[in-house]
């Protein structure tokens, strides 16, 4: 489970997160909209550790480990997996060389070869081309290819909690629908028997929940969760959108 | 200003190893007596010349090498029989040449090679000097040069004969002794229309020492030559290393070079496109790390028109190691509609590291292009970010994306078994696997 209380930061000196509290748990999805500028990718960011923001106050919690203590390495060590919302490029670096290393530093050892195996047979799930992982990872790919490499890291890594940034963006509808598929897979039974997938999807529209499924939606506005419900939060949302939580 | 002329007198007081004098050719004789008479009034290279700055010459006569004593062979260093390895799963070797301290120890040349043809010998086995050796280096000539030609125990002459097609490349390795300064002389001359690949070796032991190289590459009218250089010296070795190449007209030249050892490494390259419609790529990676210094020059020199040249150098320092990089393109007047492109990267891993580049621009003809681009900086934190939300450990995300760097270039070397050899011979610096020994270690 991923608890996050009274969370506060900043970024360049200026408080984003106003006190942010979630909790996801195993097998759960949970949605966090809002509008630009609420706090969303900072969200994300400080949850992963990315430098460059400053947490003032509260705590993050991965089934009991206290992760803002933590390297992002570690953080994704002990279980927590980002998907940016624009996965940065990587000149000369394969995925499977990144998951090679980060397999080994989990104790999960694969050969490079096992690891390639492993992504082809993922990609074919996702409708990537085969072709994306041998390029270096995330250089010229498009913006739907950079999704679904995500997609495919977070299914071979397989975390306990994944934060996933905007992942509808670049993705069409079919696209969207066949990754959507595969996270949701990992939400309900996964094939080592773990214990499910949690995930926290991060989103500006509604689109991604049509295809992924929301057990929660939390609606983040000014650094705030201004207010929290099931899955018809979200259409409430695509009716009225954020204005009315904007100017209370 | 002046030279330490003493420092050069004591080289000269020792008799070149090797055959002694009264067995060389009289050619060879003559050149030794020409050289030292041009020592007479010769001075060594300051800080303060152009091609110099940033380089630790001034620190030359405290380190000792002049003393030529105390030579020690130390063993064949094992990586020269890693790239033999090396090259040999990915494409056979046609021979390989041994030299120790610059003078020819064997060369075993493969069946086809021979009967197509080449031939590798030493000084000792030519009647007269080929008129490329010593020329072809002449517009870079100083005092290093000089005491090359002096004090040099040998040349290994290639002949690679017009229209030859050699499939597989020829290996020349260079073990040097602990002590003393050793001039390993390389000579390729590639016949019209050849086509041929060479790779060049050298790696010395622990111990102090001074190494400099001079090679010599003159291709032919339409040839295809492919020359790569690994530089895997000791922690302790100095080198003063001379490259200069000619095209004949439609000749092609693919360079690659890898500096990775040594205690201050320098490196000056000269490509003379001198032939219309010649064409050069020069690609080098170089590696710094605990204090030392990669100092590389180039001269890309454009004589004709419809030359092209591309150079690509890409660098990495750690710890308090320096690299230099100072590149000049020349466009001589009659060049017209060359093109040449220089770019230089450098990465610089940790606070106490530092790079320079310096690129240049000496244009006489208005019918050219050229373009430069150089850059010097830290690994992209958003990179390391981005490995370490998969989990990998920061040495391992910095060893990848330092890899990562270099790959294209890998990618590109001439040789196959070269790129696997330093992909391997890299990874293994960059984590500090293979760490060079700390100066102070025995």
């Amino acid at each position: 489970m991923l608890q996050v209380s009274g969370l506060r930061a900043s970024a360049g000196g200026v408080e984003i997160l106003h006190g942010v509290d979630l909790e996801v748990s195993s097998g759960e999805v949970h949605a966090v909209m809002g509008p630009n500028g609420a706090g969303k990718t900072t969200l994300s960011s400080v949850l992963m550790g990315r430098p460059g923001y400053e947490v003032l106050e509260g705590r993050v919690e991965l089934d009991g480990v206290d992760l803002l203590s933590l390297e992002p390495w570690e953080r994704a060590r002990a279980g927590l997996f980002l998907a940016p919302q624009d996965p940065v490029e990587v000149p000369g670096v394969l995925v499977a060389d990144v998951l090679t290393e980060a397999l080994s530093a989990l104790g999960r050892a694969g050969t490079v070869a096992q690891v390639t195996s492993r992504l082809r047979a993922e990609a074919a799930r996702i409708g990537l081309d085969e072709a994306a992982i041998e390029r270096p990872l995330n250089v010229d790919a498009s913006g739907g290819e950079k999704k679904r490499l995500e997609t495919l890291q977070l299914a071979v890594l397989a975390p306990r909690i994944a934060v996933i940034d905007e992942l509808d963006s670049g993705l069409d509808v079919d696209a969207l629908r066949l990754v959507a598929r595969r996270l949701e897979l990992e939400t309900k039974q996964r094939a080592d028997g773990s214990s499910p997938l949690g995930v926290l999807a991060i989103t500006h529209y509604r689109r991604l929940l049509d295809e992924l499924r929301p057990d929660a939606v939390h609606v983040l506005v000014r650094g705030r969760i201004v207010a929290s419900g099931g899955p018809e939060l979200a259409e409430e949302l695509e009716q009225t959108g954020y204005a009315s939580y904007s100017s209370g | 200003m002046s030279a330490p002329a003493a420092g050069l007198a004591r080289i000269l007081a020792v008799p070149p190893p090797g055959p002694g004098a009264s067995g060389e050719p009289r050619w060879l004789a003559e050149r030794r007596s020409r050289a030292r008479a041009a020592l007479e009034r010769a001075e060594l290279p300051t800080e303060a010349e152009e091609d110099w700055r940033y380089s630790r010459i001034g620190e030359l006569d405290q380190q000792g090498f002049l003393e030529q004593t105390g030579v020690v062979p130390i063993g064949s260093p094992a990586e020269l029989d890693q790239v033999v390895d090396a090259l040999r799963a990915a494409s056979g070797v046609a021979g390989v040449v041994r030299t120790l301290d610059g003078r020819i120890v064997g060369v075993e040349l493969g069946a086809q090679a021979a009967g197509l043809g080449v031939e590798v010998v030493g000084a000792a086995s030519l009647e007269e000097a080929p008129d490329q050796l010593g020329e072809l280096v002449a517009p870079r000539a100083d005092a290093f040069t000089l005491l090359a030609d002096a004090a040099g125990a040998d040349v290994v002459a290639v002949f690679l004969p017009a229209g030859l097609q050699l499939g597989a490349p020829l290996v020349v390795l260079h073990e040097l002794s602990d002590g003393g300064v050793a001039f390993p002389r390389t000579l390729v001359l590639a016949g019209e229309h050849s086509a041929a690949s060479i790779v060049e070796v050298v790696a010395s032991g622990p111990g102090r020492r001074l190494v400099v190289p001079v090679v010599e590459l003159s291709v032919g009218a339409g040839a295809e030559l492919a020359y790569s250089s690994i530089q895997q010296l000791g922690a302790e070795t100095w080198q003063i290393g001379y490259r200069a190449s000619r095209l004949g007209a439609g000749a092609s030249l693919r360079s690659f070079s890898a500096a990775l050892g040594g205690d201050y490494a320098r490196q000056l390259d000269q490509c003379v496109l001198a032939g219309e419609r010649s064409r050069s790529e020069l690609l080098a990676v170089y590696l710094g790390r605990g204090h030392q210094v990669q100092d590389l020059r180039t001269f890309q020199e454009h004589a004709s028109a419809r030359t092209r040249s591309e150079l690509v150098f890409k660098g990495a320092v750690a710890d308090e190691a320096r690299a230099v990089y100072t590149g000049l393109i020349r466009m001589r007047r009659g060049a017209v509609k060359a093109d040449a492109a220089q770019t230089n990267r450098n990465l610089v891993l940790s606070k106490g590291a530092h790079a320079d580049s310096v690129p240049n621009l000496e244009i006489e003809e208005n019918d050219v292009r050229c373009s430069h681009a150089s850059a010097v900086g830290p690994i992209d934190p958003d990179q390391l970010f981005y490995l370490g939300s998969r989990g990998v450990p920061p040495e391992a995300a910095e060893r990848l994306i330092v890899l990562g760097f270099f790959d294209d270039l890998f990618s590109r070397a001439a040789e196959a078994g070269v790129g696997a050899y330093l992909r391997g011979a890299v990874a293994a610096r960059v984590t500090g696997a293979a760490p060079l020994p700390a100066p102070s270690a025995a």
